[in-house]
């Protein structure tokens, strides 16, 4: 895509806007027409979809779709564009948000959970946030949508308005706001300021590289701001928010704490290693190396963790910030392939990991069972939840023909490129971890026998609208392998 | 309009004359003319405003009762200037004060039965007082202004709760000493220049080379600590929390966006059209001990703000170390400083007062603003709440409202003279801010009291009786003010560059530095 060809469209605005439209309809309705507000939920999902996949051709074709909305200042647009990686994350992230909403109805009604309307309310809120993280066209309005993102989520996370949520949410908010105002907005002004004489736009596409004006120190110091400021992307040590955020109703761990929030942390970074630095600048400074033994530190360390922990929840948490390290890694390796794999992994393990979540809640839901160890024998019990955490596990783990294999193995040859076989036994142990952390629930669950004195107990499935997204998520695993060719044309990577 | 500039006094001038005859006709008449005056004279601001970006030179000058100003330097009279700064701030203090008037009328009935009348002709004659400290061009006028402002402020205060009168004579005992300072100074420069016209005494320091005279120093240090005492800055606030905390609920909606507010605006003006840019920041020590003081100013503003377990009092902290943002924006001496300073002064107003209007709405309906009364409020008032964060938002600093915009050219300031200290300190309160808001939100909206006892039965549940979590919002005078001054929060963020252009064309007629490459 050397000349992209740029059109002037509103869509990418529809789909910012159609959550809150969503919103408004969500209140109207209210507590008492619960299915009417969930209708509108769901039309509000669907209205995004369709909008943001009716970009799809365009940008396939080679297009780029630009929206302006409003002057920040004099010399910064809000605008917003949506180019390959950015219509990958949100096709993701508006996909994956009808099916958790179905999920979150069977969830949310078969707990009895209070608050509901506040729930799809914040929801549909956090959606818009993250639609214009992924269409964002340059780092102050990608900022703007990144503190939306960090406020509208903290009613989710409080949702259960107890003792422990209190000390989720304020985690949460502490690790969020401390990063992103005192380490992201200096690094942001200082760009601002003194790039260009201070008429800097620091457009993703047309100021790449331009932070190379400063000197070799400062661009490192604004390489480590920048990348710890996006603390949602959960490399440590910025990371304990995220098993914190734990406390939240599954439906919100699962899109928001594996799909949304977390993605627009990494997507966020990103962008800054691949949209602001560029290739070349990274690679000058050296930055990329520190950031890569950053994110292989945070892989390693994460899965170690992940392996201790009993509590399914915490257990996933954990597994996602080693994920998260991936895609921060393939950023940092700063070669096409490793930053195709990058962009490709927000997708891959976007889907895997929502499974996982899907099914942790499901059995919650059937079971009020919380733990690992609590799970012998579950698979006879709920086969098609256990098969999905099964499907769900394999593909993070990332075998074939599964798509968590698709993007590991971009970021493999990513890594092969520039001659980092560390990199590539890092994904090696890694992966090896992931199987012993995550496969031996899925084993617990089918192969060995329930100790309960009643005997083999009928099989007892959460409520239908939990099963059906973890199943379809779970069969998306296997679609996107299959059918990777867009997506790889989307995230840049030639195969 | 020609003579919009004396609208601006005439209306609240006369309005309260009005209302004090009006307790001998009807009562009920004091709140109606009260408020048509105050619209009055936000009308003729928004036209003095417009005449001010007319005009080629970017000011009016008006010349009250025809005193000429043909003795030189520029003899004695009274002279009227609404430049692009003093225009705006005016406009803020004329649009509070609209606010603050239509929301006062069910509390002033409440807190001050049968008072009305004097109580709406003193808030009149405040306004008047502050809108006159913004556009006048005299330097002994101001302070008389400041007086007036100052003495009826006194008044309304007084008003309020048992323990008012103790803080009011605090505050008289204060207010006066920075008041004698400020003339004082004002005195030493008449001594050396000839002249009380503020642009005079420039043209004068200018002319004769008096940037060493040790007189003019002297002048610049009271005038200075005087402004600071009437501002606030830490360690002069004593005054303030129990001032803002006692008085009737209006009139701390009333003051606390605006005195201090003012009173920085009189420093900016003292600072850059009275002395000039040379002689205040490179003939005086100021520039090079000010930012340190300001952190400490803000620093323990902060501490002091974090252990209050009330809304109101939390505030007044809080105005006190927003305070120390703007006293910095200034003494950082730089372009972007200025302009962060400038812009900080139009959107704390809005965002003090969104706050204090919420604060009040509080109080009336819960009879309390103690941290532990808040439960459950958002399914109660969900508007009042809306209206209340959008202005805590805006104190933290978060896109898009206005309280961002001026952090960043206030951070940005810091960085471009390199005065990290300033810049850091902004980031811990920033951090605080986030501390102190989010803490309210919690309060409201979780089940667990303060030690991190789980309240009610879970799921929600806050422990509260039907009737205390039944929809109830406050009244439409109270609540539409309250919306309107968040909403304000919102458009000055999202039209901040034009604001910022008018903060920009008044600056440029000022020589300050922009900062350097940086490599």
């Amino acid at each position: 895509m050397s000349n992209p060809i740029i059109i002037e469209d509103i869509r990418p605005l529809i789909a910012l806007i159609a959550p809150w439209f969503g919103l408004i309809g969500i209140m109207m309705a209210g507590e008492k027409r619960a299915n009417l507000r969930e209708l509108i939920t769901f039309s509000a999902a669907s209205v995004q979809v369709a909008v943001v996949l009716s970009m799809l051709p365009l940008v396939l074709g080679g297009s780029i779709i630009e929206f302006h909305i409003w002057q920040i200042f004099s010399y910064v647009p809000m605008l917003l564009r949506v180019d390959g990686p950015g219509l990958l994350f949100a096709l993701v992230a508006s996909i994956l948000w009808i099916a958790t909403t179905l999920y979150s109805i069977g969830y949310m009604r078969g707990l009895h959970e209070h608050a509901q309307t506040r729930f799809y309310s914040f929801f549909a809120l956090s959606l818009s946030a993250t639609m214009g993280v992924a269409f964002s066209a340059n780092l102050l309005t990608i900022y703007f949508f990144y503190e939306m993102l960090s406020v509208s989520t903290f009613p989710l996370v409080t949702h259960m308005q107890d003792k422990e949520a209190r000390t989720g949410g304020r985690t949460y908010l502490g690790y969020l706001l401390f990063t992103s105002l005192c380490l992201l907005l200096p690094a942001l002004s200082w760009c601002y300021i003194w790039l260009d004489g201070g008429h800097m736009t620091m457009d993703f596409l047309a100021d790449t590289g331009k932070i190379g004006h400063f000197s070799e120190t400062t661009q490192i110091v604004l390489l480590f701001l920048f990348t710890y400021g996006f603390a949602k992307a959960g490399l440590m040590p910025f990371h304990s928010w995220l098993p914190g955020a734990m406390v939240a109703p599954t439906p919100v761990s699962a899109l928001l704490h594996a799909v949304a929030v977390v993605k627009v942390g990494v997507f966020c970074v990103y962008r800054v290693y691949a949209d602001i630095y560029g290739t070349e600048v990274l690679s000058k400074i050296s930055g990329e190396e520190w950031a890569m033994i950053l994110a292989s530190a945070t892989i390693l360390i994460s899965s170690l963790i992940a392996l201790s922990q009993d509590n399914l929840k915490r257990r996933l948490a954990f597994s996602t910030i080693g994920q998260l390290g991936y895609i921060i890694l393939g950023a940092a390796i700063a070669t096409d392939r490793g930053q195709g794999g990058a962009v490709l992994h927000i997708a891959m393990h976007a889907c895997g990991k929502i499974t996982l979540f899907f099914c942790a809640g499901a059995i919650f839901v059937a079971t009020g069972k919380k733990y690992v160890s609590q799970l012998r024998g579950l698979g006879r019990r709920m086969p098609i939840t256990m098969g999905a955490f099964m499907i769900g596990s394999l593909s993070v783990i990332g075998l074939p023909p599964l798509g968590g294999f698709i993007s590991k193995w971009y970021l493999a040859l990513g890594a092969l490129d520039r001659e980092a076989m560390w990199v590539v036994a890092v994904l090696l142990i890694s992966s090896l971890l992931n199987v012993f952390y995550l496969l031996p629930v899925a084993v617990t669950a089918f192969f060995r026998s329930e100790d309960s004195e009643e005997g083999e107990e009928p099989i007892k499935e959460a409520p239908w609208p939990c099963v059906v997204p973890l199943a379809f998520t779970a069969l998306g695993c296997f679609v996107l392998f299959f059918w990777s060719d867009a997506l790889l044309k989307l995230a840049g990577v030639t195969p | 309009m020609e003579n919009a500039i004396a609208w601006i006094f005439i209306f609240p001038l006369f309005g309260s004359v009005f209302v004090a005859l009006s307790r001998y006709v009807n009562i009920k008449l004091a709140y109606p003319i009260s408020v048509l005056s105050m619209a009055g004279a936000l009308w003729a601001g928004v036209e003095t405003l417009q005449q001010a970006m007319a005009s080629p030179n970017h000011e009016i000058s008006y010349l009250l009762g025809g005193w000429t100003l043909d003795l030189y330097p520029r003899g004695v009279g009274i002279e009227f200037r609404a430049d692009l700064l003093a225009s705006m701030i005016a406009l803020i203090v004329l649009g509070v004060g609209l606010l603050v008037t239509v929301y006062s009328k069910i509390h002033v009935e409440k807190e001050t039965p049968n008072k009305e009348a004097i109580y709406y002709s003193l808030m009149l004659l405040q306004i008047t007082g502050l809108a006159g400290i913004c556009l006048t061009g005299d330097a002994f006028n101001l302070y008389v202004l400041i007086e007036v402002a100052a003495l009826t402020g006194y008044g309304l205060i007084a008003m309020g709760s048992n323990r008012a009168a103790a803080a009011t004579y605090n505050y008289l005992i204060l207010g006066t000493i920075g008041a004698s300072l400020y003339l004082l100074g004002v005195g030493y420069l008449y001594i050396k220049t000839g002249t009380l016209n503020m642009v005079g005494i420039r043209e004068v320091i200018e002319a004769n080379g008096l940037a060493d005279s040790a007189t003019m120093q002297v002048a610049f240090v009271l005038i200075g600590v005087g402004i600071l005492i009437k501002m606030a800055f830490f360690p002069f606030h004593a005054w303030l929390p129990n001032a803002y905390c006692n008085a009737p609920t209006t009139t701390s909606c009333l003051l606390a966006p605006l005195v201090t507010k003012v009173m920085i605006y009189v420093m900016i003006r003292m600072v850059l059209s009275v002395f000039g840019v040379e002689f205040s920041f490179e003939s005086t020590i100021w520039v090079s001990c000010m930012p340190w003081l300001v952190v400490i100013a803000i620093v323990c503003a902060a501490f002091l703000a974090l252990s209050q377990r009330e809304i109101k009092r939390m505030l007044a902290y809080l105005i006190v170390a927003e305070v120390g943002y703007m006293v910095g924006g200034v003494w950082i001496y730089n372009y972007y400083g200025l302009i962060g300073s400038i812009f900080h002064i139009i959107s704390d107003a809005c965002m003090t007062l969104c706050l204090f209007l919420g604060a009040g709405i509080i109080l009336h309906k819960c009879k309390t603003t103690h941290f532990d009364g808040l439960r459950g409020l958002f399914s109660r008032m969900p508007l009042t709440m809306i209206g209340f964060f959008i202005g805590g938002f805006s104190i933290i600093g978060l896109p898009p409202t206005c309280g961002f915009f001026s952090k960043w050219y206030l951070i940005t300031g810091g960085m471009v003279s390199g005065r990290w200290e300033y810049m850091v300190v902004l980031m811990f309160s920033t951090m605080v801010m986030v501390v102190l808001f989010f803490r309210l939100i919690e309060r409201i909206h979780l089940a667990v009291d303060e030690s991190g006892k789980d309240l009610g039965k879970g799921h929600g549940d806050l422990g509260l009786t039907k009737e205390q979590t039944r929809f109830d919002e406050a009244p439409l005078v109270m609540l539409v003010p309250l919306l309107v001054s968040a909403a304000t929060v919102l458009i000055i963020g999202v039209y901040n560059q034009d604001v910022v252009n008018q903060i920009e064309t008044f600056l440029q007629a000022y020589d300050l530095p922009k900062g350097v490459e940086y490599k």
